[in-house]
């Protein structure tokens, strides 16, 4: 594959005492859809966080388009075209969707109404119309504001967002967690589609039968670190699981070569130390709250 | 593996889109039922009390006792819909009259000329989008709610107030020229009060309804943490929202001394009430995210036409506060009520 749109090199995160990130690494490339997965507290919102500028990173680097970044905040990121859907969707529940959508960067009229600040609904409804509707989702109401939606169409809203003002990478946390099953497919759809457009989209998942129907690749992170990056067509739920939780390496790390899948990303997965101090279970909250404050 | 998909279907959707749903969204609008109430008490009481209350006298009083309220409660509704209250108001108005106030004493008292008019104008607004900033500035760091912030200001601000004035009403705080003019002035009819506070309704209504900053105020006051992600400068708004709350206030300074003549320093301690009790009649949820400058309007007449139709009909004045009460508590029931079941769904 080509280079990278955008990488975390070695990226270390201390909360206080706990090092959630001790050297991560991570690549997304353009149309591929690459899963982030990794149990609770192995550093998946950390890592995501710092790649969407949310959080600044302690040390290692990040890379865009092969060159050196710093994310000063999320709209650095959203400006260099990566965009995020949060888990808890982060819309603005009394606008409208078409009001979300240029939540931050609202259309103005021309001339001196713009200059006064005044807003150019019309276009940003029709835009946000063709946005949906790109997505296959047709709003009943476009004026309506989004709490008045279902849990499917505001997940849609959330998404179109993102995927309509991304133009290199887009993270999806966890974004079928909330869903039925129908809607679950729905957003899966769109995932492979954005990806199409040659937008690389990382997802960041506990579901595995999810992760495998939908990725392309898959990375692992344990305890702050990538343990294995697999390809999805050649891996199963177990060896998935096995690398979550560092079975696979206890099992069978220096007796067999690791497999062709396990391809080495930079770091080998039964490199990880036995010993090495597990900071017992950081909570993936913390940053997000971090970003509130 | 680039294949843009770009089937647009759009012509569905863009028809659904332009059917107004208007039953519906009539029906979903917060000032319909406060309106309703609002017409039936005119309606009440134009019967009751026929060719007495329904006068143009009465009409201009209420609209005049209005003035100043509507101005607060156009503020307060920008504060409100971020989620935030400001019980300051009424110190903040007092601050400013009496900064006015001082100055016009010093510089001509009642017969003071229009450039110390102009002047003390200035110096109410500035007293009180200053002390309205400062406000916002501690609010947006969210370490102090909202409540205690503007608490602790309606002390302060009265206080200074106080030790400025010894505490009593210092005399020719205002200039005839300023009283003459905007307090008992009239325009083909229609007094200058009246004027000002339906400009500064209309202005802000519009801001409200039709900017990004009236966006960003309810975006705010929906989900401030998306606020931020989205690179909206949340705390550098609520400090402007804060200082139009205390400009406003200011403005309201101006009006009460054109008016009143006096400083009024004791009679302004339930002024926040009063205005926040209009805002959130007018259907502006105290939880933010949502209202409007029209139903605030609504919601500032509600209790004047009580009270001037209560006086016409012979019934004692006091038994307005009892329903403005009973109506308030049943207001905010009513969208904690809406709220719920939206989140239900």
């Amino acid at each position: 594959m080509a280079e990278p749109l955008l990488e975390a090199r070695g990226v270390v995160k201390r909360f206080g005492h706990v090092q959630a990130l001790q050297g991560a690494d991570f690549a997304a490339y353009a149309g591929e859809v690459v899963a982030l997965i990794g149990d609770n507290g192995a550093g998946k919102s950390t890592l995501v966080g710092v790649l969407s500028g949310v959080l600044a990173p302690d040390g290692g680097e990040i890379l865009l388009d092969g060159a050196p970044v710093r994310f000063g905040g999320p709209q650095d990121a959203r400006r260099a075209g990566v965009e995020t859907v949060y888990q808890d969707l982060s819309l603005a529940q009394d606008l409208d969707a078409p009001a979300n959508l240029y939540l931050g960067r609202e259309l103005l009229r021309k001339g001196v109404l713009g200059r006064l600040g005044v807003l150019d609904r019309p276009a940003m409804r029709r835009d946000a119309v063709r946005a949906f509707a790109e997505l296959g989702v047709t709003l009943k109401d476009p004026t309506a504001p989004v709490a008045a939606l279902s849990g499917g169409q505001r997940q849609s809203v959330a998404v179109a967002r993102a995927v309509a003002f991304a133009n290199r990478v887009v993270f999806l946390d966890e974004p079928t967690a909330a869903l039925g099953v129908v809607q679950r497919a729905r957003v899966l759809e769109t995932v492979r589609r954005v990806a199409d457009r040659g937008i690389g989209v990382v997802l960041i998942s506990h579901n595995m039968p999810e992760v495998l129907s939908v990725a392309d690749r898959v990375e692992v992170l344990r305890l702050g670190r990538r343990v294995a990056s697999l390809r999805a067509a050649d891996t199963s739920i177990e060896e998935l699981v096995g690398a979550m939780t560092g079975s696979l390496d206890r099992a069978d790390g220096s007796a067999a070569a690791p497999e062709p899948s396990l391809q080495a990303s930079g770091r080998q997965p039964e490199l990880e130390p036995e010993q090495q101090p597990e900071p017992d279970e950081v909570p993936e909250q913390q940053p997000s709250d971090e970003e509130v404050r | 593996m680039t294949t843009t998909e770009t089937r647009p279907r759009p012509h569905a959707q863009t028809l659904v889109a332009r059917t107004p749903p208007l039953l519906r969204r009539a029906a979903g609008i917060g000032e319909l039922w406060t309106f309703l109430i609002l017409a039936a008490l005119v309606v009440f009481f134009t019967i009751a009390a026929p060719g007495k209350f329904f006068t143009a006298y009465d009409l201009t009083q209420i609209a005049v006792n209005a003035a100043i309220y509507l101005v607060l409660g156009v503020g307060m509704t920008y504060v409100v819909i971020t989620a935030g209250i400001d019980l300051s108001i009424g110190s903040v108005l007092v601050l400013a009259a009496v900064a006015a106030g001082e100055w016009n004493i010093h510089h001509g008292g009642a017969a003071a000329g229009w450039g110390t008019v102009a002047i003390c104008v200035a110096i109410a607004l500035a007293v009180g989008a200053a002390w309205g900033a400062l406000q916002g500035a501690v609010v947006a760091t969210e370490k102090v709610p909202p409540l205690i912030v503007t608490l602790g200001g309606l002390g302060a601000a009265l206080g200074i107030a106080e030790l400025a004035t010894g505490g009593q009403d210092p005399a020719e705080a205002a200039a005839n020229n300023l009283q003459n003019t905007l307090g008992f002035g009239k325009l083909l009819g229609i007094p200058w009060l009246v004027i000002l506070a339906a400009g500064v309704t209309l202005v802000f209504g519009l801001v409200l309804g039709l900017t990004r900053f009236g966006t960003h105020t309810f975006a705010i006051g929906s989900n401030p943490a998306a606020s931020r992600r989205a690179g909206i400068r949340v705390g550098a708004h609520l400090v402007k929202v804060y200082a139009l709350m205390g400009l406003l206030a200011g403005l309201g300074a101006v009006m009460w001394l054109a008016s009143y003549g006096t400083t009024s320093i004791a009679g302004h301690s339930t002024d926040n009430l009063k205005v926040i009790t209009a805002v959130v009649l007018g259907g502006t949820s105290l939880f933010g995210g949502r209202g409007s400058v029209l139903g605030t309007v609504i919601g500032v007449f509600i209790p004047a036409v009580l009270n001037t139709g209560l006086i016409v009909i012979g019934v004692q004045q006091y038994w307005q506060d009892v329903a403005v009460g009973v109506v308030l508590v049943a207001a905010v029931y009513i969208d904690q009520m809406r709220r719920r079941t939206r989140e239900r769904s």
